[in-house]
């Protein structure tokens, strides 16, 4: 099995590379669409500014590639940005559209409750039972969050953890079909992290078996 | 729920740990690595690593330090110390880090910041500001060289300018309190939660669990900073965490 990391040039990628190694997993970080379409499954991560992001990966022709895979019954993980890239817009620093995977839009946060970014851990809610988050429901839990905007009116059923950051709901994974995305770090979320990366690895692992 | 968080700091230097580390259980008390598994076995949140090398050698043993870092553990980790320009951000992010703390270079140079918060996104960029109080200003003004020099600014509107540049975190130490373990500065950190929305790091003048709990409760500073009670094991982060919980404090 390998595992594909798409580079376009935005973040720090060798973290997500490293964590996937220690799960005994090989890697290819690439920014070649035809070398990414070899790997089992890939992974979107992402930092910084969405309307960058989009344009890396459009100049790149890999938005091509990424709507093929979510399409295709190939895994594909969103981190973080990444994730974030996955849904139909978002309003930071204008309004900007993005891949249109997954259902909803991207907005920042906005309260005087709370502090702005969400950053540090935050434990995840389970609201619907799914097999590969049980290995990380029996760790503590908490993940690292860094990010100032959230998802919002995306699917229900699409939801598969949250985190209570005063009195908003924040998105943490949300899973339609092959498609997955993660708003914290799961890289660099500990145990619950690793467990969660794990998780993931193993449905990729079945479904290479079943095809 | 957010968590409080416990941020052990290693002073590296030419890629070693410096002020004398007393642990038995480490082969190497002086390896950062090392010891930073050390930290992330006992549940620390987040590790902050302060190069204070001398020489070019140095800082890229620095970047080796941090990668290996990337590749052992996978908590996040903030680097400070001789980040001076985008390039040497780019060098310790791409190595793995997830933060820069950047002191004196910002003060030279404010507009580091917003470059940094620019291309890397606020949530990298941490501004470390070391502060002391003055009686003649009624203020607490910044210093500079670990203490020694008095830069003609206030703390609090530095801040304040820190935060609209783009600044994600402030990593806020009190000369007054720093080394002397009576506790954080309680009113230095109060003063800055009044000004700024981003999240605040106390750090300087931690002794016991206790210290951690003032500052948590009473400044509502979001994380907390130590190096040597921790170093010389007069109290663990896991100690700390655990005086935490059974005070109520909001804890991972």
């Amino acid at each position: 099995m390998k595992i594909g990391i798409i580079d376009y040039g935005m973040g720090n990628l060798f973290s997500v590379e490293q964590a996937v190694k220690r799960l005994g997993v090989d890697v290819v970080t690439s920014s070649d669409a035809t070398e990414l379409q070899m790997a089992d499954a890939l992974i979107l991560p992402g930092v910084g500014a969405f309307e960058d992001a989009i344009k890396c990966l459009d100049r790149s022709g890999l938005c091509q590639l990424i709507n093929d895979v979510a399409v295709s019954d190939k895994p594909l993980l969103g981190i973080c940005l990444g994730m974030q890239l996955l849904f139909e817009s978002s309003e930071e620093n204008g309004q900007h559209k993005g891949l249109g995977i997954l259902k909803g839009h991207i907005k920042k946060f906005s309260s005087i409750q709370y502090r702005i970014p969400h950053m540090g851990w935050n434990n995840l809610h389970f609201p619907q039972p799914e097999s590969w988050l049980t290995a990380a429901q029996k760790t503590d839990g908490h993940v690292y969050f860094v990010h100032s905007y959230y998802a919002s009116q995306y699917d229900e059923q699409q939801l598969s953890a949250y985190a209570q950051y005063a009195d908003q709901v924040v998105p943490a994974i949300v899973h339609k079909d092959n498609v997955t995305g993660m708003q914290f770090h799961p890289e660099k979320s500990g145990e619950c992290g690793m467990a969660l990366l794990e998780g993931w690895l193993n449905t990729v692992q079945v479904k290479e078996q079943t095809t | 729920m957010l968590k409080k968080r416990i941020i052990p700091c290693l002073d590296v230097k030419e890629g070693r740990v410096v002020k004398g580390v007393q642990f038995v259980s480490l082969r190497d008390a002086g390896d950062p690595v090392e010891l930073a598994t050390f930290y992330n076995e006992q549940g620390a949140d987040e590790l902050v690593f302060l190069d204070i090398s001398a020489t070019v050698e140095g800082r890229d043993t620095m970047e080796d330090v941090v990668r290996q870092t990337a590749s052992t553990l996978s908590i996040p980790f903030t680097v400070g110390g001789g980040i001076r320009t985008l390039e040497d951000m780019k060098r310790m992010l791409r190595a793995g880090a997830d933060k820069v703390s950047l002191n004196s270079a910002a003060l030279q140079n404010p507009s580091i910041i917003k470059e940094g918060a620019d291309y890397f996104g606020s949530q990298c960029i941490v501004v470390a500001i070391d502060a002391k109080w003055s009686a003649e200003e009624d203020t607490w003004m910044i210093y500079t060289h670990g203490g020694r020099n008095r830069f003609e600014r206030s703390a609090i509107e530095w801040a304040q300018q820190v935060a609209a540049l783009g600044a994600g975190e402030l990593l806020v130490t009190s000369m007054d309190g720093d080394g002397k373990k009576t506790g954080f500065d309680i009113a230095l950190m109060t003063a800055l939660r009044k000004v700024v929305n981003i999240p605040l790091i106390a750090s300087g003048g931690a002794g016991n669990a206790e210290h951690f709990y003032e500052v948590f409760t009473e400044a509502d500073a979001d994380a907390a900073l130590a190096a040597s009670i921790f170093h010389y094991k007069e109290t663990s982060v896991q100690q700390v965490k655990d005086y935490l919980r059974n005070q109520g404090v909001a804890i991972r």
